[in-house]
């Protein structure tokens, strides 16, 4: 493309003039090229954004979960011992501790003030474990508790994001396919206009092969005018979805999803790629389209 | 290897006449066949010999068919178009003058037989060789076709213009007034008279100085005066080395050119071409 473009910019103005302009197929390239670059910037953004949120829950959900034990006081230890013991043989566990008392009170401490007298209460142990990966079975864990240790509590508080997690992960795929999509659409679109500027222009393509043009001149007169046309379209369109991006009101609470579309950084680089990206296609659609509709003529 | 010739340089002969060196003529017909190296060398070197001197013959009709899928309009068709020459191609209308013409320029392939095309083998010419080919023929249709979003000048150079070669402005201008269309080079073409129409397509013809001249009914709009003025011009081109063919009905015309210079008159007539008697 970088070879291309240049090319096509300094081919002699001559061999586009023999095309005569045809300013409806003109304006529908441009429109096309530029309402496809629109959206994909859209699409592009909400892949990146769902990207990034499936990082962050996935990273979230790498945390751990408690085990609450509620019993008689002299019972309290043997179900512990027991529970640590159960969790040790169970597949998907890292590690898992039984925090001691100074660990609880810090935990309680926000909450009833550093005056608790919690030797005096009958508070449950906690068992703080950290999931392996692939992680543990959560409903076999919790039918395991139960038989071993009655008043064992599985709370495993992150585990309801983990569908979340993946949904946001489909998102990401559904935005790159939507993506490709538009790339097939803007390739179709512009091999249509392509076409029917070229049978519009049947005549003159007539005369040219007569008076002795190669098919490259002809393929170039028709591929430069509409290179350049979805490029024009392509960066009205990207630049117009960029500064509606940017405009977005922002995302001051962390994960909340439709304020958090937009890119961050280094990614408000990659729609600056979508004008190339869709002149490439175009001249590749143009030059197929025109090298076909040639190759039908003598 | 080398025979098998005799038919078909027998009728091109009878039609054109310029025989060339036999030994040409014998290797030129051998084929495709493997030869022995010396043969081989022999071959390339009458090759680049006749390239050298430009071509024996700039268009060869070797019993040529054509069939447009509902029956055959040509059938053993062989003639030689040699260098320098003037033919007129007549015979009624629909016989297939047209097809013969564009058989000549490469716009149609033949389904049977062989046209050659400065020596080159029709069939097996490329687009791209097509393309070159058509910058030494210049062709003037009935109907002739302009771009009609630019001017007269600019149409008349347009051969320059693909073959990305630039022209002499002093040479284009020359060219118009001498085609008497000076004063409307900045006309588009819609604005012209047929006459007009056809001198700028015969202008159009010339601009790249082709080898050959081939026209499909060039009067065929025009009065009577115009046609002469028309012929005029053809027959100034042919002194000039110029091969020219011209498709016409116009008897009148071909009576014209014959007063002037030596120009052969071909007959289609049941599917064969056939070199017209005295009857002219």
């Amino acid at each position: 493309m970088k070879l291309v473009l240049p090319a096509l910019l300094a081919a002699d103005r001559q061999a586009d003039r023999v095309v005569p302009p045809s300013g409806f197929t003109a304006q529908l390239t441009l429109f096309t090229s530029g309402s496809m670059a629109f959206l994909a910037v859209f699409a592009l953004a909400l892949s990146l954004a769902s990207g990034r949120l499936a990082d962050r829950w996935a990273s979230a959900l790498a945390g751990t979960a408690t085990i609450r034990i509620s019993a008689p006081p002299e019972q309290l230890d043997t179900q512990v011992a027991a529970v640590l013991a159960l969790l040790s043989t169970t597949p998907g566990i890292a590690s898992a501790r039984a925090l001691d008392s100074a660990e609880q009170r810090a935990l309680l401490e926000p909450w009833f003030g550093p005056d608790l007298p919690i030797d005096a209460l009958p508070l449950p142990r906690l068992i703080e474990l950290a999931e392996a990966s692939p992680g543990y079975d959560s409903d076999g864990l919790r039918l395991r508790l139960a038989a071993e240790a009655p008043g064992a509590v599985l709370d495993d508080h992150t585990r309801w994001r983990r569908p979340m997690a993946q949904a946001a992960e489909r998102l990401r795929l559904l935005g790159a396919l939507s993506l490709f999509l538009i790339a097939g659409s803007t390739a179709a679109m512009i091999t249509l206009a392509a076409n029917s500027a070229l049978a519009a222009n049947l005549p003159v393509i007539r005369v040219l092969r007569l008076v002795g043009a190669k098919d490259a001149y002809i393929v170039r007169a028709f591929v430069r005018r509409f290179t350049l046309r979805a490029l024009t379209g392509a960066a009205i369109g990207t630049v117009l979805a960029m500064i509606g991006i940017a405009l977005l009101p922002r995302a001051d609470a962390a994960g909340a999803f439709l304020t958090g579309l937009g890119f961050e950084g280094a990614g408000w680089l990659l729609p600056l790629l979508l004008p190339p990206v869709v002149s490439i296609l175009a001249f590749a659609a143009t030059r197929a389209a025109a090298f076909r509709t040639l190759k039908g003529l003598t | 290897m080398l025979t098998n010739t005799s038919n078909d340089v027998a009728q091109g002969q009878e039609f054109v006449g310029h025989g060339k060196p036999l030994f040409l003529r014998r290797i030129r017909n051998t084929g495709r066949s493997v030869l022995p190296v010396r043969d081989c060398i022999r071959l390339r070197f009458a090759q680049f010999c006749r390239h050298a001197m430009g071509g024996h013959r700039v268009i060869a009709f070797e019993n040529v068919g054509f069939n447009y899928g509902g029956g055959e309009l040509l059938s053993d068709v062989s003639l030689r178009l040699a260098p320098g020459s003037f033919h007129f191609l007549t015979g009624p209308s629909g016989a297939g003058k047209s097809t013969f013409l564009k058989l000549a320029y490469a716009e149609l392939r033949p389904t049977a037989g062989r046209v050659s095309i400065f020596d080159r083998d029709a069939r097996m010419m490329t687009r791209d060789d097509v393309a070159l080919s058509r910058r030494r023929i210049g062709v003037v249709h009935q109907d002739c076709q302009f771009l009609d979003h630019l001017p007269l000048a600019t149409n008349v150079a347009l051969p320059l213009t693909v073959a990305s070669r630039t022209g002499d402005a002093q040479d284009l201008t020359a060219l118009l007034d001498w085609v008497g269309l000076g004063k409307l080079a900045d006309a588009l073409p819609p604005q012209l008279s047929g006459g007009e129409r056809q001198r700028a397509a015969l202008a159009r013809a010339i601009i790249m100085s082709p080898d050959v001249i081939l026209a499909d009914e060039p009067t065929g709009n025009l009065d009577w005066e115009m046609s002469l003025r028309l012929l005029t011009l053809l027959v100034e081109l042919n002194r000039m080395g110029k091969t020219i063919l011209i498709a016409t009905h116009d008897m009148n015309l071909i009576r014209q050119a014959k007063s002037q210079l030596a120009a052969r008159v071909l007959r289609i007539q049941n599917r064969r071409v056939q070199l017209a008697g005295a009857d002219l």
